[in-house]
């Protein structure tokens, strides 16, 4: 005979839940209070260009000018339509939809990718016009000095961006896996969910980033 | 939602004289509709919403704080 307390569950609840519905509201709001201290992790940054951009305005007008906004404007397209696949896997997931699962997320994980690509080529054109922070910086005009915050400010704020893509792809990697293998089903999606949660939290961060960096002082 | 997305991003495209605060009150009205709605915290437990307005409160305090320091320097004097 077996103990009172012990009731026939799902494989998938670990054993300090009660019920899935339980497990799911814990992991998603665990992922909620990781993102909050992204949020902080991120704002620091944003603080830091917020002081030097109110002491040295005219250099970051001239140094913004120097960025692609083009490039930079299909990268913010790549990542929101990104973020829509992967609210349609998520979603794809909820209903028990294997394929469609699966095809969202190489849909995001392409995109993700091509996002990645675009900044590459990015910083590979500023490292021909000698803007890389560093001996070899080169910067017209009078601003020099300053400018060289900007594009430092630059580099370590869309590099951090970046490597926060590369996890998350990385993380889409198992998902895809997991979907694959049948991990996944209408009962248990929390991962998708969740992983979903950090790859819109990362969208976001570029949503401020890029009107920040790219569009200062575009004035006719 | 798609359609919404492309029409406030061709904002972005009107490179006149389109000053910072419009700029960020795009960016702040896009964040808001990823997290309210790919993000699912409309439909999302009070304690979730909790916590996601602590991180904007938060933040807030750090940027607030922050320049509020910075942007009176040049108002003190020395005695």
């Amino acid at each position: 005979m077996l103990p009172e307390g012990v009731r026939h569950h799902p494989s998938m609840l670990a054993h300090h839940f009660d019920d899935l519905g339980q497990q799911r509201e814990a992991a998603t709001l665990g992922m909620w209070v990781f993102l909050v201290t992204e949020v902080l992790f991120f704002g620091g940054l944003f603080a830091a260009y917020a002081v030097y951009r109110n002491w040295y305005p005219d250099a970051f007008f001239a140094a913004s000018h120097e960025l692609d906004v083009t490039l930079g404007g299909i990268n913010t397209a790549v990542l929101i339509t990104s973020s829509l696949t992967m609210a349609l896997a998520v979603h794809a997931a909820q209903v028990g939809q294997r394929k469609l699962l699966l095809i969202f997320l190489i849909a995001t994980m392409i995109l993700g990718a091509a996002f990645l690509g675009i900044k590459s080529v990015e910083y590979q054109h500023k490292f021909v016009e000698h803007h890389v922070p560093g001996p070899g910086f080169v910067f017209e005009g009078e601003h020099a000095r300053h400018a060289q915050i900007f594009f430092s400010l630059y580099f370590v704020m869309t590099g951090l961006h970046a490597l926060h893509m590369v996890i998350g792809l990385g993380i889409m990697s198992v998902m895809l896996w997991w979907s694959w293998r049948g991990t996944i089903t209408p009962e248990y999606y929390s991962p998708i969910e969740i992983s979903g949660l950090y790859w819109h939290f990362v969208d976001i961060v570029w949503i401020f980033l890029f009107p920040l960096l790219y569009l200062l002082g575009r004035h006719v | 939602m798609v359609c919404t997305y492309v029409t406030v991003q061709i904002a972005f495209f009107d490179l006149g004289a389109l000053n910072t605060v419009a700029a960020l009150t795009i960016a702040v009205f896009k964040a808001v509709l990823v997290v309210l709605f790919f993000m699912h915290v409309k439909y999302s437990t009070r304690l979730t919403w909790a916590v996601v307005i602590g991180s904007v409160f938060w933040l807030g305090i750090l940027l607030a704080l922050t320049m509020s320091d910075y942007l009176t320097r040049a108002l003190r004097t020395y005695g």
